[in-house]
């Protein structure tokens, strides 16, 4: 079976600033696949080369086995796409919105209802509620309905979670776990890191290039140093002292803790962990504990991207 | 001890028949952060509209910085500073001039303004973006800058209002650490985020639901109490049912 | 073609929620009309006349009834010498003046030339010739009764304001006013939808589809076209009813050509939200490059004829002018589709100009 989406080197300029910088990937068919980074790392233009919706300055794409830029025509009747921001139209209404789209791709709401049951279910009770007095998830929903009720073949969304609350975004993913047991190809783009989780595979992007391709858990290994979680005490004053140390590889704040990496090699981690504890006491941090964690994907980003201006990372 | 630096009794506001607002209370100490959390229509920026004198409260009462909102609004708006998402520094000015109007509104003379605001770019590594004009710079820096800003005039309480939109984990990460060391150095700091991780670096948060503060206190203690991992399941738990904000 | 039905659909709905801009749209032409019709006037009515007659006679007090009996002059002062005249002017209690040589009336019966001097407050140049047109009337109606009365065959020269024998304003602005009306709407509305689209981010959504940028185009742009047909009626129909405009030729002629110029200001919207993806951008350079040229250049309230060569040359550009001729070619001449081909096919050659850059500017893209 062929791949979904096969890209080769994609390149996109605007003037001087490089949108995509030699971009490489395939994603299966039937994959939940996120692309997961920060604003401004290139993930929309991504999105809207896949989507035929710009042409790249070098590379080549196929989705569906269509080439995006010579079969344009041919793509655009099967790809539901969801740019960022929701395209909906905030005077009409979840039911006018939804049957303009249906319409326009020469179907109706009523022919497609099985399909979008699941989601439609939820909005039926505001059908003719304004799009604009809709709440954000609510927004979220009706966007992924309209761009669901032609039956396309793959999804494109573009920062759907954005902006929206944790509750709606969990109903999200789940909306669109069920959907890929229906054998739908997704295409997702985050840039929220606890949402990786919940792909497939998942590519880190930023500035243009992608850090790594893998399943979250297999990314999230990449760090190949032990880490370890130091809580209690005096953060601030413990940050402060830990990013002193010479043997410190990095050391950030992370939810309630802190997580410190060590650049020697050959450690075992419970002995990091002792070893952080004691130095902490010997210079007056009294109450902090450490263990030693598993990385998230978070952690391996912070680890690949390096400094966030610039420099590469210390591998 | 020294009195706390924001004070809420009662807080409520009412807009025609819907209650943004209902009767809430909590103190923030001095060189406390404080995180406050909520969905959106749960009445957050409602609440921080009213503590930084934006808008009146229907009834309760409420004093930053030692000064009642409601009778001393200007003292109240000379003593704070304020930094949100949406709007932080003007794009299409210089670094140096955003400071420059910033702290003119706050009543500085240009040249103290002027050593204040190269010691804040000296210790945030960005000496060469002074005379750049921030629409030109990357998100991250932006956002470094526009806090750096907010603490120009030396305020004794900062509210941040969603401040880490959209940036990556590292520069969200070197933002905090500038919270950080704003409340070490005694500056109270109360923050407005839907980040659920981020609510873990503050000593203290609530959490808005309804109008109504459902749950106050340090992360650690109140997902003992909820035997939940994370403050995201926290707020999972207590947003589900919620009526407000839903449709 | 349901895509398109669709598509018309919700702009309807678009148009129709609006409401700010829906009363616009349906008052604009009602608004336009009597403001322009009862507010601005040219027409010639209550001039103040100064007589300076220093040899009053039979002929001159005739002359002098005349010119009180038009219904178009006031006599408000009279003199036998010219002295008072500079303050009357200079007071404004006087607009035109008219002083009889002595012995006016002596010289006429003797057969002689008689002289009659017309002073007129030239601060209002158009209506300081439309005045002295008047005058020249009154005396020359008056000449030719005599000549008449005298016996003889002559030919009389007869002045009168062919087409507009009353001259009433209304007349001349009511093609110009459809012209700026069907600009506001037929270029402005489309412009503001189509960077609307841009602007709420449903543009994008809407390009990937099936959708081919004409079919795009024809449904945002189909509803202004039947409002701006239904403002050209509302137009006419005031005109008629409250103005008594006249339309001497043929009303299907004149609704073709008017559907000409829609599209040639629908043509102009595409254009301009091709260039730009802000509602207010769009608006003003809409008004730029549409409302201000149909104002000045068209013809429509200042005269092309008094301008300087070059803005003459560059009013020919503007669509506007063309149809303001072609209409009032068709209200007040009562000619047909004889005389004004060369004018059609002006605005024609505009239209499929236009349309053809303004298919190639909407991209199936985003660039």
């Amino acid at each position: 079976m062929s791949s979904a989406v096969v890209a080769e080197d994609l390149v996109k300029r605007f003037d001087t600033v490089v949108g995509l910088d030699g971009v490489s990937f395939t994603i299966e068919t039937g994959e939940l696949f996120g692309f997961i980074g920060p604003d401004g790392g290139g993930k929309t233009t991504l999105f809207r080369i896949l989507a035929t919706l710009l042409v790249p300055d070098a590379g080549r794409a196929r989705v569906l086995g269509r080439d995006v830029v010579g079969e344009m025509w041919a793509l655009r009747r099967v790809i539901g796409y969801m740019p960022g921001r929701f395209a909906l139209y905030p005077d009409l209404s979840v039911e006018e919105n939804l049957r303009f789209f249906a319409s326009v791709f020469g179907t109706t709401i009523e022919a497609q209802y099985q399909q979008i049951a699941p989601i439609y279910r939820q909005l039926e009770p505001f059908r003719t509620r304004r799009a604009g007095a809709l709440s954000g998830g609510m927004k979220q929903k009706l966007a992924l309905c309209c761009a669901l009720v032609h039956r396309p073949e793959i999804l494109l969304l573009d920062e759907p979670t954005t902006g929206v609350d944790a509750v709606s975004r969990r109903e999200f993913w789940d909306l669109l776990g069920t959907l890929r047991a229906g054998g739908l190809t997704i295409v997702v783009s985050t840039p929220y890191m606890d949402e990786a989780d919940r792909c497939d595979r998942v590519a880190l992007v930023q500035r243009g290039a992608l850090l790594a391709i893998d399943t979250p858990s297999a990314v999230a290994r990449r760090i190949d140093r032990p880490l370890v979680a130091v809580s209690g005490g005096d953060r601030y004053r413990a940050l402060q002292l830990l990013r002193s140390l010479p043997q410190t590889r990095s050391v950030y704040p992370f939810g309630e803790s802190l997580h410190y990496t060590d650049a020697r090699e050959g450690m075992r981690p419970d002995d990091v962990a002792r070893e952080v504890v004691a130095r902490l006491e010997a210079e007056g941090v009294s109450g902090a504990s450490a263990q030693p964690i598993d990385p998230t994907i978070e952690d391996a980003f912070i680890a690949l991207m390096g400094s966030p201006d610039g420099a590469p990372a210390a591998a | 001890m020294s009195a706390p630096a924001i004070v809420v009794r009662d807080l409520t506001r009412v807009f025609g028949a819907f209650t943004a607002v209902d009767h809430i209370t909590f103190d923030v100490a001095q060189g406390e952060v404080f995180g406050f959390l909520g969905a959106n229509g749960a009445g957050k920026t409602t609440a921080i509209r009213m503590l930084t004198g934006l808008l009146q409260p229907s009834s309760g009462s409420a004093s930053v910085a030692g000064h009642d909102v409601v009778r001393e609004t200007e003292r109240v708006k000379s003593r704070i500073g304020y930094m949100s998402q949406r709007f932080a520094l003007y794009d299409d000015l210089t670094v140096r001039e955003n400071a420059q109007l910033y702290g003119g509104l706050y009543g500085l003379r240009r040249g103290e303004i002027d050593i204040r605001m190269r010691r804040m770019l000296e210790r945030l590594g960005l000496e060469r973006a002074e005379r750049s004009i921030v629409g030109s710079l990357p998100l991250g820096w932006k956002q470094k800058l526009a806090f750096a800003a907010a603490l120009l005039p030396e305020p004794s309480v900062v509210f941040l209002d969603e401040p880490t939109g959209g940036v990556d984990p590292i520069t969200r990460r070197q933002f905090w650490e500038m919270i950080y060391e704003a409340a070490h150095g005694g500056t109270t700091v109360l923050v407005t985020t839907h980040y659920m991780d981020e609510a873990e670096y503050c000593d203290r948060i609530s959490i808005m639901v309804d109008g109504r503060i459902a749950v106050m206190g340090a992360p650690s203690a109140l997902k003992r109490e909820a035997g939940v991992a994370t403050i995201d399941d926290l707020f999972v738990r207590l947003a589900r049912p919620a009526t407000a904000g839903t449709a | 073609m349901s895509a398109l039905w669709g598509l018309l659909r919700k702009e309807v709905y678009h148009i129709l929620r609006d409401r700010r801009t829906l009363t616009v749209l349906v008052l604009l032409p009602v608004v336009e009309v009597i403001l322009f019709g009862y507010s601005i006037r040219t027409d010639v009515r209550d001039v103040r006349l100064a007589i300076v007659d220093p040899t009053p006679d039979a002929t001159t007090l005739a002359l002098r009834d005349r010119f009180t009996a038009s219904g178009v002059f006031r006599v408000v002062a009279v003199s036998s010498s010219e002295r008072p005249l500079d303050a009357l002017f200079r007071t404004d209690t006087v607009q035109v003046a008219i002083e009889f040589e002595p012995s006016f009336g002596e010289r006429l019966a003797r057969g002689e030339r008689a002289q009659m001097l017309v002073i007129g407050d030239a601060t209002e140049p158009n209506s300081g010739s439309a005045r002295q047109s008047y005058v020249n009337a009154v005396v020359q109606q008056y000449e030719s009764e005599q000549a008449a009365r005298r016996g003889g065959i002559r030919i009389v020269p007869e002045f009168r304001a062919r087409f507009n024998p009353t001259r009433a304003s209304a007349n001349l602005f009511v093609p110009g006013l459809m012209a700026l009306v069907l600009n506001i709407i037929a270029a402005l509305m489309t412009a503001l939808s189509l960077t609307r689209e841009k602007e709420t981010g449903t543009l994008e959504a809407l390009l990937v589809s099936p959708l081919r940028p004409w079919q795009i185009i024809v449904g945002k742009v189909a509803p202004y076209l039947v409002i701006g047909f239904v403002s050209v009626l509302l137009v006419l129909l005031e005109a008629r009813l409250v103005f008594h405009v006249p339309i001497h030729g043929s009303v299907t002629l004149l609704l073709a050509e008017g559907l000409l110029f829609i599209l040639v200001a629908l043509a102009l919207g595409i254009l301009i939200s091709a260039r730009t993806s802000s509602q207010r951008v769009a608006m003003m350079t809409a008004m730029l490059a549409t409302m201000l040229p149909t104002q000045i250049l068209s013809g429509f309230v200042f005269p092309l004829e008094s301008m300087p060569s070059p803005l003459q040359w560059i009013a020919n550009l503007v669509p506007a002018k063309w149809f303001v001729l072609i209409a009032r070619g068709i209200m007040l001449k009562g000619v047909g589709i004889a005389y004004l081909w060369q004018e059609t096919l002006v605005l024609a050659v505009m239209a499929l100009v236009l349309m053809a850059a303004a298919s190639h500017s909407f991209s199936a893209r985003l660039e």
